[in-house]
């Protein structure tokens, strides 16, 4: 398959560049991006050797026999069925204008979530997925939707099910504003925060198929390739926003605004060092 | 605090003179507790610009307010104090964290 | 409007394996929205399966059931073909049913 020739293509190509790019006068802390995703696969895949690269993307489903079983059940009637099909209508519905969510997009839309987050070289800022539906709405006279709520976990649930098994696939320009936008968001992933003094590695790189309380945690090789997720917790939808700032208060940090700069980083962060799994949206999780 | 009848100023003017000669054990004042709020709001402020609050501090400072709206000075001062405490914590935590989070990173 | 009801029915031998997913809000009464509201009690009451004009799972739920709910059974006898009849009534009085064939 072309994306797979791609992708060790791709990645020596970003090796040149990013040593092309490198200033002579640099201290050793260069961001290398490349490094930084093999040695995080590496280090998953080496802790869960029975498991195949693919079988991250299901998170705690993978790290305990017990779970895996009732995600095989759940997967022949999954909870988010009727989410997929809300949003698949939302994203055939034109706006008032006349224009729909296709026009604002890059093959209308279909099939490309595996492309998102992305750094936006206009802006200078990373863009994700969720933004570039707000956007979309904004530009054609409509209000903008809650990132945390149903509607957008809805929209970006077809999107995910339109890219379902296409690899992750976020570049880094050759540009020192993403460069510092994907170490901004890796500095935030390894930060503790809040009063129990956690970051996210904290669970999601040290303690992967162990529990906190009664929840299998999952690994971070992947997290971002299910989403949006049905949670049983929540009884319902969440998107990668409303995750992210659960997460932070559920550490007794006030959780910044959705889509706040800091998110973004860490969402472009997580995905791009997933790189190559799967896209596996829209899931579902315990 | 506005007391608009006389016979209530009469009253509260005879307890602060009663207590501006009390000793530190009697029940805090109200200038006590803004004193003691204000601390704690200048420190969650700063937790803030460092965009790491505790939502533990945000409670206790909440907590503080509505103790004193309750006329409890001594449970608003001693909740003050509480979210001065947490967010000086989460100052530290924002500071340190700045080079420590690279002990977390995976190589 | 679409069903509220998706179910998938197979016949595997002399057993039917039936699942379904139910859209429900299941409110059960208890829970407050965030304006410190009480959500008021919405839940399905009754849950019937008929096959053959016969009820082969009949189930009377309460506010402990949570939203969207999936049911999984086996039923005896059932075969290619036939006709399976679901239907529920809620607590407010509406209901909804549907009828899928075996497979």
């Amino acid at each position: 398959m072309k994306l797979r020739l791609a992708i060790p293509v791709a990645t020596a190509a970003l090796a040149l560049a990013a040593l092309a790019f490198v200033v002579p006068a640099m201290a050793a802390d260069t961001p290398d991006p490349v490094a930084d995703a093999k040695a995080f696969q590496k280090y998953f895949t080496d802790k869960f050797p029975k498991l195949k690269p693919q079988d991250f993307v299901n998170g705690p489903y993978s790290m305990n026999e017990d779970l895996h079983k009732q995600w095989e059940e759940k997967e022949e009637f999954p909870p988010y069925e009727f989410a997929l099909e809300a949003g698949k209508e939302m994203f055939a519905t034109p706006f008032k204008n006349g224009k729909s969510y296709g026009d604002c997009f890059p093959d209308k839309g279909i099939g490309i979530r595996q492309n998102y987050p992305y750094f936006d070289e206009k802006e200078g800022k990373v863009v994700t997925l969720e933004l570039a539906l707000n956007r979309c709405r904004e530009a054609n006279g409509e209000t903008p939707l809650s990132y945390v709520r149903d509607e957008m976990a809805s929209l970006t649930a077809y999107m995910a099910f339109t890219s379902r098994g296409k690899p992750m696939n976020i570049t880094i320009p050759n540009d020192p504003r993403a460069l510092a936008a994907y170490e901004n968001g890796k500095r935030y992933f390894y930060t503790r925060r809040g009063q129990l003094n956690f970051s996210c590695a904290s669970c999601h790189v040290q303690s992967p198929g162990e529990r906190i309380r009664a929840e299998i945690l999952a690994p971070a090789l992947g997290i971002l390739n299910a989403m949006p997720i049905y949670r049983s917790e929540w009884s319902g939808m969440g998107t990668t926003s409303r995750r992210f700032v659960t997460c932070n208060s559920q550490t007794r940090a006030v959780p910044l605004e959705p889509q706040s700069d800091e998110y973004r980083d860490l969402e472009y962060y997580l995905s791009y060092v997933s790189n190559g799994l799967p896209i596996s949206g829209p899931g579902a999780r315990p | 605090m506005s007391m608009r009848t006389s016979s209530v100023r009469n009253i509260v003017t005879a307890a602060v003179l009663l207590l501006a000669g009390a000793a530190p054990a009697f029940a805090a004042s109200e200038t006590d507790f803004k004193a003691a709020y204000v601390a704690a709001e200048a420190a969650e402020k700063e937790a803030g610009q460092l965009r790491n609050r505790w939502t533990t501090a945000e409670a206790a400072l909440k907590a503080a307010q509505k103790a004193a709206e309750a006329k409890n000075f001594d449970a608003g001062i001693a909740a003050a104090k509480e979210a001065e405490a947490l967010a000086k914590a989460s100052i530290f935590q924002a500071t340190s964290e700045k080079e420590r989070w690279k002990d977390m990173e995976i190589h | 409007m679409a069903s509220t009801i998706r179910v998938r029915a197979i016949s595997n031998g002399d057993t039917t394996e039936v699942q379904a997913l139910i859209q429900h809000p299941m409110d059960s009464g208890f829970i407050k929205d965030a304006q410190g509201q009480t959500i008021p009690p919405h839940f399905i009451q009754q849950l019937i399966f008929e096959h053959d004009g016969k009820k082969v799972f009949v189930a009377d739920w309460g506010p402990a059931v949570s939203k969207d709910p999936y049911v999984k059974f086996a039923f005896k006898g059932g075969k290619k073909g036939d006709d399976l009849k679901i239907s529920w009534a809620d607590n407010k009085g509406a209901s909804d049913s549907t009828t899928a064939k075996i497979a």
